[in-house]
């Protein structure tokens, strides 16, 4: 399947056969995510993007960063959930995995009951089900291969932590309708602004049916020291333009990786050749299915999606709403024939309308 | 209650207004039951203590998904001045065909007014206004605003020549310092006329696929349930209203006629956009200052026609007796009644672009009305059997 899959039109309909390089692009796998933030910070600092806000804590457990936006191009998002939604999310994999798709193993009750960790300092009554035993422990701390990553499988507690991105769709709705051509597609089938072209109309920022490409219209920023006194002005590089991740289009022009998955500890951020990430993630989720954990799902490794498959592909382990995720994007240029010929239309019935009101008009 | 010796230094539990404001529900709507045991649970220090109550998640925090586009009333205004000058301009078409110099010239002031006034807007809310001659670096059909700009600007060469021969006609011919070109330019009145007037329709239209074509909820199911009709009719309103009351009543009929049709197309085609679009996706429509927007253009769209009705069917009838008595009160009363309803006409049209507008962007803000929408068309299309389009995959 991952690979009869690129052979898809969307590849054709892209114009990318002639492309000098493959296409590029992220696998983030959330499962092994640990919220560090060092991809947010990476990224600010090798693009040299402005500060967002005021050092506001937002409520939102681990997450003041917000979301995605103009100065922000990784946003990891934080979300914490009990057994109940868990068991949601599980329930709501399963049913993902068995449309119309061979169904997997399923967890055994067995195997859930057979591991009270005694070894944890905790209570047998917390239930602790480690799917993998011994993967807290590894008997030789320097055989890290054998250590199982899979997330501790806690019953009544877990925590969601994902790095969002710039999805560079197969389809990119911003690429379409970006009236002056200061965004382009680069020669890694990544979609790239180019600052000194954009003239900040706004017409991506609702042509992306992820909200990530963001106009920069706020440069000031408060420092905790200055709070109290006026903004203090910052320079703020392309002012008033379109601003969105380039998945480091310099870096990669050097050869290098884009600085957020360079910096991930824990390689949850994969980068690489898309065919690979995207035969990477197949294996992941079906690693992840066959330790039970339903959960696990691909987003955006299916090029037949509306927007034709992404460059970022993502491994999420509950509905892409919960992490802020579109449940079913579409890119809104797929209507544009409608759209024109309803138009064209309409168009023709004033004109027909202002004949009507001339001939049907009295002479006085 | 707790057992912590640490629970003295956290903050004091906030009552209902809180908790209702971050689980982000709406009235009405069926709240999660239960749901305090979280504040409690590892008070007693046995495990970790979540931070954030148990939330139903359907959404991140009850955070937008799409973006608004940075569009302030700019956009609006000029949504209804494009439709206005579209519409103008082809009754300054019709008015020179059919020889109504007063209508003629009101029209063609008025596109070329409204052209100028529109075109700056658009300006004005560029994130760097001096870069607005890049939109004409390229013409991509995939992008409504490339192919807008270039359509307003074809539009605008044909208003322009019309509006200058108008503005030397009232002059007298004198004043405008045009010299031998004065011969050329008033020759080309027909071509000029019949250019802006190819261009006048799209002008009117278009905008309505540069909100279909986006991410914005409510716009894009609008687009593609009609919304372009929607936008002809308002226009078509807007340019009648504007020429009644701007031109005489006696040549005015066809500038009735037309804010009549639009009247009627705009009720007829606002209800069955109405009727195909998901109700989450109209809810930003009737809900707030948007929706207050579109149920006043409703209100002043039934009191204009009515007036331009009353208006048409005046004139018809007393179009002798107004000829021929020396009484000027019938007349005058018939012009304020033609001025007032064509206001209240194109008032009528500006609400609708703004409530429009402002729908959309107010249906960026919960997530909801992006989640609920794409669930079902989704659901729907499992349902008939359709499961290898989506964007989420079992493996």
């Amino acid at each position: 399947m991952t690979t009869s899959t690129f052979g898809h039109d969307a590849i054709a309909d892209g114009h990318w056969d002639h492309s000098a390089h493959g296409r590029k692009g992220f696998f983030t796998d959330t499962s092994i995510c640990i919220g560090c933030k060092a991809c947010e910070v990476a990224c600010k600092e090798w693009n040299r993007n402005p500060q967002d806000g005021t050092y506001e804590l937002l409520g939102s457990s681990y997450d003041n960063t917000g979301s995605l936006g103009a100065n922000t191009w990784r946003h990891v998002a934080f979300i914490e959930q009990d057994s109940e939604r868990i068991e949601k999310a599980r329930e709501s994999g399963r049913k993902l995995v068995s449309l119309g798709m061979p169904s997997i193993r399923p967890r055994t009750d067995e195997t859930a009951a057979a591991q009270p960790v005694s070894t944890l300092p905790s209570s047998p009554e917390m239930n602790i089900d480690l799917l993998a035993p011994g993967a807290l422990q590894p008997s030789d701390p320097e055989d890290f291969a054998g250590l199982d990553t899979a997330p501790p499988d806690t019953a009544d507690f877990r925590w969601l932590m994902s790095s969002d991105v710039c999805k560079h769709c197969t389809h990119a709705g911003c690429l379409d309708v970006c009236p002056t051509g200061a965004l382009f597609r680069t020669e890694f089938d990544t979609v790239v602004v180019q600052n000194d072209v954009c003239n900040g109309c706004g017409t991506c920022v609702a042509g992306c049916p992820f909200g990530v490409i963001e106009r920069r219209d706020d440069g000031t920023i408060n420092t905790p020291t200055d709070r109290g006194r006026s903004a203090t002005e910052m320079d703020v590089p392309d002012k008033g333009t379109a601003n969105k991740c380039t998945l480091c289009y310099d870096r990669l022009v050097e050869g290098q990786t884009p600085a957020c998955a360079q910096t991930c500890p824990t390689t949850s951020i994969k980068f690489g050749d898309h065919e690979d990430m995207v035969a990477q993630a197949h294996e992941r989720v079906a690693e992840l299915h066959a330790k039970g954990l339903t959960e696990a799902r691909l987003y955006g490794a299916n090029p037949n999606d509306g927007v034709g498959g992404i460059g970022s592909v993502f491994l999420i382990l509950d509905e892409p709403e919960v992490y802020g995720l579109p449940p079913d994007p579409r890119v809104a240029t797929k209507d544009l024939p409608h759209m024109y010929a309803t138009a064209g239309m309409a168009a023709l019935g004033m004109v027909v309308a202002a004949g009507l009101a001339f001939f049907g008009s009295h002479r006085s | 209650m707790s057992r912590s010796e640490f629970d003295s230094y956290r903050p004091p539990e906030l009552a209902e207004g809180r908790r209702k404001r971050r689980r982000g529900d709406r009235d009405g709507r069926p709240g999660k039951g239960g749901g305090r045991g979280w504040q409690n649970r590892g008070a007693d220090g046995g495990r970790e203590m979540p931070m954030v109550e148990d939330v139903e998640f359907s959404s991140y925090y009850g955070r937008s998904i799409v973006k608004a586009p940075p569009w302030g009333h700019e956009i609006s205004l000029y949504l209804f001045l494009g439709g206005l000058a579209g519409g103008s301009t082809l009754l300054g078409l019709g008015a020179q065909l059919t020889e109504r110099p007063g209508l003629r010239s009101a029209t063609r002031l008025t596109a070329i007014t409204a052209t100028g006034v529109g075109g700056a807007a658009l300006v004005a809310d560029l994130g760097r206004p001096e870069r607005f001659l890049n939109m004409m670096r390229t013409v991509k059909v995939t992008s409504p605003m490339s192919l807008g700009t270039w359509i307003l600007s074809g539009f605008g060469v044909g208003a322009g020549v019309t509006a200058a021969i108008e503005v030397d006609r009232l002059t007298g011919e004198k004043l405008l310092p045009l010299g031998p070109l004065r011969r050329p330019l008033h020759a080309m009145e027909t071509l000029a006329a019949v250019e802006s007037a190819v261009f006048a329709t799209p002008l009117a239209a278009y905008t309505a696929v540069l909100l279909g074509a986006t991410a914005v909820p409510t716009w894009n199911a609008a687009g593609r349930n009609g919304l372009p009709y929607v936008f002809v009719s308002s226009a078509s309103m807007a340019a009648g209203g504007a020429a009644m009351a701007l031109a005489p009543v006696r040549e005015t009929g066809p500038a009735r006629l037309l804010a009549l049709a639009g009247a009627a197309g705009d009720l007829v085609a606002m209800q069955g956009m109405r009727k195909r679009m998901h109700p989450v996706e109209v809810e930003p429509m009737d809900e707030g200052e948007p929706g207050e927007k579109l149920h006043r253009s409703e209100k002043l769209l039934i009191a204009g026609a009515v007036g331009a009705a009353a208006v048409e069917v005046g004139a018809r009838f007393l179009s002798r007796k107004l000829r021929e008595s020396k009484s000027t009160k019938t007349r005058t009363i018939l012009r304020a009644v033609s001025a007032v309803s064509g206001v209240a006409l194109a008032a009528a049209s500006a609400y609708t672009r703004f409530g429009m507008l402002e729908a959309g962007i107010e249906s960026t803000k919960d997530p909801r009305h992006v989640v609920e929408p794409q669930r079902a068309r989704l659901a729907e299309r499992r349902a008939r059997g359709i499961v290898d389009d989506s964007i989420t995959t079992g493996r």
